[in-house]
């Protein structure tokens, strides 16, 4: 047990941290321990999940990628248009154009890495310009209201109406996400391609001697999170109702801040699905407590902010030295 | 003959043939694409907008060069402008005097340089990854800024202010005389101080600083709260341009500073890069997009094109380091 905690320290911090918070609200609050509103979090939560998922993918391979939320608007507003031409489709071609559109735009950030070895943030930086730059030139910042009816139906997959009169239901986002972080998690730990991934990260030059194909794991990585990109911005548009190009901007650095949160380390080789999970429901369960105390919507971020800038704090200094209990025994 | 032009090459260093090529293709380009381009209107627009990208890229370049990223500029630019306009507004708001206005200054300058300290404070001492500690300072003050104004915006100045936005002596803008004050200052520190000597060392490698007897905590400290004093100034300079501040004012610039760093040769790793070529590659921004504006294009087209041209410079550093590779191995 204890050298589980040990080689999850920051999984179990994070839960611990989770604990301590829903303890506290589910006293301060009235509605914050039910079953209605853990599930209200997850479906808020499905989309920076799977983008989170998707972000934890690269991180791991010792890259970063500023311009997902970006690509995930071109393809919002790319795959409405496309099924426009196509007169309508459901959700199996939504899926396919938006998950290959996704595809395709992370692979031109992968070519622009490996091709012209350029360092990945650079490219991002300048595909963000570019995405950004070129979806509001094309479209004149005008928003789509008018979607496909499948595409903006509710989707309930299971419902239950609870003793006290709520209802508590898992709708398509929240199925999604789990397929997605199920798909994520067996693609790092289970597959020959995700320790090759981790190798790649830890130790570029190591992995290229051991006979690992750089590019495959650059085309691997930045595709997998277009993927996720391109499936999380079709879910936004569901879950929104609406296409609005610039509604996702700026949405990467809060994804990003809630995977390192959950333990990935920029620079490589490190992370799990678990701690990229758990972060961003850390941040979730932190807006959705404040909410329900009825604190201020404008504080939330202020909030959330310091917590996290005492999270960091905290989880560099040493957590063996914070917690006596368990650095008993290290020797150090 | 030979020796001037060596000494030239110099001064001007390899960073300086990135931007200088764009300055030279941008004038090409536009100059035969537009009659109007090459004319004291579009220097004139320049001039004007070039400080408020400027002093933020300035800002970024520290933190840049020993390693680091400082996400956080922008909002620490408003905060800063918001504690000015709080000092003038509970000092007579219009009526404030000059006394007032300095008084206002100071105290936006202690609390940028407060950001600074505190993300320095945390990364020096802590470890943590700048991105994620800057990161997380940027929500944090984002969130206090909108908790602050309730997101609205904060106007009614002392008509002095104005003039420090949108005037000029001697035919030369303020903010430009401001900027080009401050890049001056950034070239002297950077190159004939101890603390610019110290800031490259830890940029090109930190543990080797650290053994060699420099005490690189208060250096990085130093360089993050000079970078919070920078956002400071730009925060006063918006202040006066746009009569107002506002939580969120060029929010969009902030990747772009990073964009303007590495056009401007700078490592992205840090311990490489000029002052000079980082000015020069914001003029071709400006250029560029003063350029696009003529021929009839709007501001986010510009935005595209940045992104452009930085993969292109990048392409193109790569080819010719290809280039020079090839001649050594032929010669050898």
């Amino acid at each position: 047990m204890r050298s589980l905690i040990r080689t999850h320290a920051t999984e179990f911090s994070l839960l611990a941290v989770i604990v301590v918070i829903s303890t506290v609200l589910s006293f301060a609050t009235a509605n914050f321990f039910s079953l209605g509103n853990a599930f209200d979090l997850l479906n808020i939560s499905a989309v920076n999940i799977i983008f989170a998922v998707g972000l934890l993918v690269v991180l791991i391979a010792g890259g970063i990628d500023i311009s997902f939320a970006v690509a995930a608007s071109v393809v919002q507003y790319c795959t409405v248009i496309v099924l426009g031409w196509i007169g309508g489709g459901g959700w199996v071609s939504g899926l396919l154009i938006a998950g290959s559109l996704g595809v395709l735009l992370g692979c031109l950030n992968a070519f622009l890495i490996h091709r012209f070895r350029i360092i990945s943030i650079v490219a991002t930086i300048s595909t963000f310009n570019i995405y950004f730059g070129l979806l509001m030139f094309f479209t004149r910042g005008v928003s789509i209201y008018d979607l496909p009816d499948w595409l903006t139906d509710r989707v309930i997959l299971f419902e239950h109406e609870m003793p006290d009169g709520t209802w508590i239901e898992i709708t398509l986002p929240v199925l999604v996400m789990a397929i997605c972080v199920a798909a994520t998690w067996m693609l790092i730990t289970r597959t020959t391609v995700g320790r090759q991934l981790y190798a790649f990260g830890d130790n570029p030059e190591g992995a290229r001697r051991f006979g690992i194909n750089i590019g495959a794991m650059q085309f691997i990585a930045f595709g997998w999170l277009g993927l996720m990109a391109g499936i999380g911005g079709l879910i936004q548009a569901h879950y929104a109702q609406e296409v609005v190009p610039n509604a996702l901007y700026g949405r990467e650095l809060d994804v990003l801040a809630a995977v390192v949160l959950g333990g990935a380390r920029l620079g490589g080789g490190k992370g799990s699905v678990l701690g990229c999970v758990l972060g961003v429901l850390l941040i979730s369960i932190t807006q959705n407590g404040l909410n329900l105390m009825g604190v201020s919507p404008f504080a939330f971020k202020m909030i959330v902010g310091a917590i996290i800038l005492v999270a960091i704090t905290l989880s560099n200094t040493r957590i063996e030295r914070l917690l006596p209990l368990v650095g008993r025994g290290t020797g150090r | 003959m030979t020796t001037i032009l060596e000494r030239v090459k110099t001064a001007l260093g390899p960073e300086m043939a990135g931007p200088g090529l764009a300055f030279v293709a941008v004038l090409l380009v536009f100059g035969i694409a537009s009659p109007q381009f090459l004319s004291a209107a579009t220097f004139g627009s320049v001039a004007f907008q070039l400080p408020e990208l400027g002093l933020l890229t300035l800002a970024m370049l520290l933190p840049i060069l020993t390693g680091g990223l400082n996400l956080a500029i922008t909002f620490t630019a408003n905060i800063s402008g918001l504690t000015l306009a709080w000092v003038l507004r509970e000092n007579g708001g219009v009526d404030a005097g000059v006394g007032i206005f300095i008084v206002g200054c100071l105290l936006a300058f202690m609390v940028g340089a407060a950001s600074g300290v505190v993300m320095g404070l945390v990364i020096a001492f802590t470890r943590a990854h700048p991105i994620l500690v800057s990161l997380s300072m940027m929500i944090f003050l984002r969130g206090l800024g909108e908790f602050l104004t309730r997101g609205g915006d904060i106007s009614g100045f002392p008509a002095f202010v104005g003039p420090i936005g949108h005037g000029s002596i001697a035919g030369i803008p303020v903010p430009l005389i401001v900027f080009i004050v401050c890049v001056l200052g950034w070239h002297v520190l950077l190159g004939r101080t101890k603390l610019g000597f110290n800031t490259y060392m830890i940029g090109s490698n930190l543990e080797a600083t650290h053994y060699s007897g420099i005490n690189t905590r208060k250096a990085i400290v130093l360089v993050y709260t000079l970078s919070g004093v920078m956002c400071a100034i730009a925060g006063i300079i918006m202040l006066a341009r746009f009569n107002s501040v506002r939580i969120g004012h060029g929010e969009s610039y902030l990747l772009i500073t990073v964009l303007a760093c590495f056009l401007g040769g700078v490592n992205p790793f840090g311990g490489f890069g000029r002052v000079i070529p980082v000015f020069v590659a914001l003029v071709v921004l400006q250029l560029l997009s003063s350029g696009l504006n003529l021929i009839g294009a709007n501001q986010h087209l510009a935005t595209a094109v940045w992104g452009i041209l930085l993969v292109g410079v990048m392409i193109l550093r790569w080819v010719a380091s290809r280039i020079k590779m090839s001649i050594v191995r032929r010669g050898s």
